[in-house]
């Protein structure tokens, strides 16, 4: 579904991206981990067109993105902060991302409903909680049911409550055929969830694998072990 | 990008500084022409306030603006629409806010208090400076990332055109006032937007009639109507440049 080719991006010095390659499928679950700065942020940001690579394509659905923006109609983004004007209200923002999106077919108000959302259609984002414009941030990804959700950290900021109806909704999505990339550092909030695993380390791809697969070849039995394990047996 | 345009003025109107500034052009404006006897003391008042906080206030808040927004930009970004669109429409929605708070706050004094065509000219050229230095504004947003050096360019801009472009200006003139420079000079003074706005306002009042030679020099020129027509299209051109440079950076711009 999305072929990540080759792709380099410097930052300045910094190498963000180097030569990476990927092949996301669709009904996949995706864990991209690594720690901080290895790229993952980058990587996101070039797929959904933010960042523009030095080197290499992305081809989605067959189409290489660059000078294309109607391929992000397919794709729901959760930033890891979300900030918007101060002085919108929830109601003035969700009404300005329908009026862009512009699509007449059903509108998938599940987390909507789920987060109780409608009586505060008139707060300002000035005035909400980190975790409630986190919630925002959610609906408004899946909203349109795309094809590919891209979550940045999803359940940060979340009380335990909503963050359980937000996996509930991840994992159903999953389940339907669609394609879910999300990156997180608490690998045990992971491991119900995704199916394969990419590790990236100062911007190269160190290991695409299925968490199945994975969890055999490491013999433990959870991600995290898995990857611990694997990466002192490298070093 | 309507829609878009739409809440970004909604957002933009609720802003306490917005508010605030057009209150403050108010109080300004009215006080300037109620503590002269003279209307026309009293547009000269109204005139000079406008010309240093106009600019000054389009530029500081747009800058920030951008910069608070760029999470926001990022938001949009990643949904289908051009990026051209966004851009637009963020410069649509915080120029006709500026515009908006300027009318309500200096104009409708002015139209009670001056002459018409005064009042009309005041309001064009005020309207004007406000979008010319948002675009100047999103010019030296998209320049740096770093918000605190984007506020210092803004700032530096507007230093430069609200206060020492005139004195450069002036210094030419007196070094040389003794070859025939008058042309250059009005050339000279096309390069700031706020010196033509000046020259453009100062020109309809009665009072350019003591601006001696020079102001009969500047009279030949901008007096006319093509001297008119020409100065507005300078002011417009000083609107689509910065705006078409920052673009141009924008649609290539790592978010």
């Amino acid at each position: 579904m999305i072929e990540v080719k080759n792709i380099s991006k410097r930052f300045g010095k910094l190498k963000a991206l180097d030569h990476l390659d990927l092949q996301l499928q669709k009904g996949e679950c995706i864990a991209l981990i690594g720690p901080n700065g290895c790229g993952k942020t980058t990587l996101i940001k070039c797929i959904l067109g933010m960042v523009l690579p030095d080197e290499g394509e992305i081809i989605f659905d067959g189409k290489n993105i660059r000078n294309d923006d109607g391929y992000r109609r397919h794709i729901g983004y959760m930033p890891q902060i979300g900030r918007y004007p101060e002085n919108m209200t929830i109601g003035h923002v969700l009404d300005m991302i329908k009026g862009i999106r512009n699509d007449s077919s059903l509108l998938d108000e599940d987390l909507y409903h789920r987060f109780e959302i409608a009586g505060m259609l008139d707060k300002r984002m000035r005035t909400l909680s980190g975790g409630t414009t986190q919630k925002v941030s959610a609906i408004l990804a899946f909203l349109f049911s795309p094809k590919v959700l891209i979550l940045d950290e999803p359940t940060a900021g979340l009380d335990p409550v909503a963050a359980e109806i937000l996996k509930e909704k991840i994992i159903s999505a999953k389940n339907e055929g669609r394609l879910i990339l999300i990156t997180s550092h608490l690998l045990s909030e992971l491991e119900d969830i995704v199916s394969q695993v990419i590790f990236m380390q100062e911007g190269k791809l160190i290991l695409h694998k299925d968490v199945t697969e994975l969890k055999f070849v490491t013999g433990q039995n959870s991600i995290a072990r898995s990857i611990i394990h694997l990466l002192k047996s490298e070093s | 990008m309507t829609r878009i345009l739409k809440y970004v003025a909604i957002d933009i109107l609720k802003n306490k500084v917005v508010i605030a500034y057009a209150v403050m052009l108010a109080l300004f404006s009215w006080s300037a022409f109620s503590l002269e006897d003279n209307a026309a003391k009293g547009v000269l008042t109204v005139l000079n306030i406008i010309l240093l906080t106009v600019p000054l206030m389009s530029v500081l808040f747009a800058t920030i603006y951008v910069y608070n927004s760029n999470e926001f930009i990022e938001l949009l970004v990643s949904h289908p629409v051009k990026r051209s669109k966004i851009w637009k429409a963020l410069f649509t929605g915080l120029a006709l806010s500026m515009v908006a708070a300027y009318i309500v706050g200096a104009g409708i004094p002015l139209l009670i208090f001056a002459d018409w065509d005064v009042a009309l000219i005041m309001i064009a050229a005020g309207s004007l400076l406000s979008v010319i230095f948002v675009a100047v504004a999103f010019l030296s947003s998209i320049i740096t990332r770093d918000k605190a050096k984007g506020i210092g360019i803004s700032i530096m801009l507007w230093l430069y055109f609200a206060l020492l472009f005139d004195g450069l200006v002036l210094f030419i003139f007196f070094q040389f006032s003794d070859y025939p420079v008058e042309k250059l000079v009005v050339m000279l003074s096309a390069l700031s937007p706020v010196d033509l706005c000046r020259i453009l306002i100062l020109l309809r009042l009665d009072v350019s009639a003591m601006m001696g030679y020079t102001g009969a020099v500047f009279k030949n020129f901008f007096g006319t109507n093509t001297g008119l027509v020409l100065s507005f299209s300078l002011l417009l051109l000083w609107v689509l440049v910065p705006f078409y440079v920052s673009m141009r950076k924008f649609k290539k711009k790592d978010l």
